[in-house]
């Protein structure tokens, strides 16, 4: 097979990442274009050093973060627009002194479970559930592993404005993935 | 002796050390509190394990 056919054998897999990561199908197609573009250019770079899409995707990850920084102002300023503003931590339920009135439940040991497919495919929905510019920032956190800091900077954020969305992503999937996986895991 | 933060208080500051670093006095009011709470505690494991998935996520996606 050659270097094109493997490059667009991988488009597919290359163009769910973008979009998972930018919440836009234009700005991910053009990201997956940029990178494959990247690629054929300089073919040498790869040299079978690792696998093809682990390159592909060291590449479209500085790809995604140039459309981010590029779509700046639609990105931070949907901040205050799409999200309802309540916090989830009220979803868990405190006492009126602020303290647990129930236990949180006991997932258990997952790490068996947490390693297969059915997983992933869970959490992935529920990536997917978070409104689109707060899962581009923890996605950014998580995903592509920047710093608070390096996020703040790319996208003109406050850091108190990016802790916040940060917060409140972290308990929007924690509550999805205990009522799509873990409650079902432990019923079974 | 009384806990000095609140469990909403406690799990704020559990998911929030997750970017970025907390004050000394934060850290250990949050350690003592989860010293003595077990819904904390409970709450705290929940919040590893998500940290460990996001790890074994990257891990999966960079693998077929």
């Amino acid at each position: 097979m050659t270097f094109e056919q493997q490059l667009i054998d991988c488009r597919q897999y290359l163009l769910r990442f973008a979009r998972l990561q930018l919440r836009n199908d234009t700005w991910a197609e053009d990201a997956v274009s940029e990178t494959v573009l990247a690629a054929l250019a300089k073919p040498q770079a790869f040299a079978n050093r690792s696998q093809l899409k682990t390159w592909l995707v060291g590449i479209l990850k500085h790809k995604v973060i140039d459309a981010l920084r590029h779509h700046r102002r639609e990105v931070s300023g949907l901040l205050t627009t799409e999200d309802d503003n309540t916090d989830p931590l009220d979803y868990l339920s405190f006492k009126t002194d602020g303290h647990f009135a129930q236990v949180p439940a006991d997932w258990g040991n997952p790490e068996q479970q947490i390693s297969s497919r059915q997983f992933f495919e869970v959490l992935d929905a529920c990536a997917n559930k978070l409104p689109p510019t707060q899962g581009r920032l923890f996605l950014m956190r998580e995903w592509m592993e920047l710093s608070s800091d390096e996020i703040c900077k790319e996208l003109d954020l406050t850091p108190t404005n990016l802790y916040v969305q940060l917060h409140r992503a972290r308990l929007r999937l924690r509550e999805c993935l205990e009522l799509n996986w873990f409650a079902n895991a432990k019923a079974t | 002796m009384p806990l000095r933060h609140t469990c909403k208080e406690v799990a704020a500051l559990l998911i929030a050390r997750e970017d970025r670093a907390l004050p000394l006095s934060q850290r250990l009011g949050m350690r003592l509190h989860l010293a003595m709470c077990a819904g904390c505690t409970g709450f705290e494991r929940q919040i590893l394990t998500m940290h460990n998935v996001m790890k074994q996520w990257r891990n999966y996606e960079a693998s077929d």
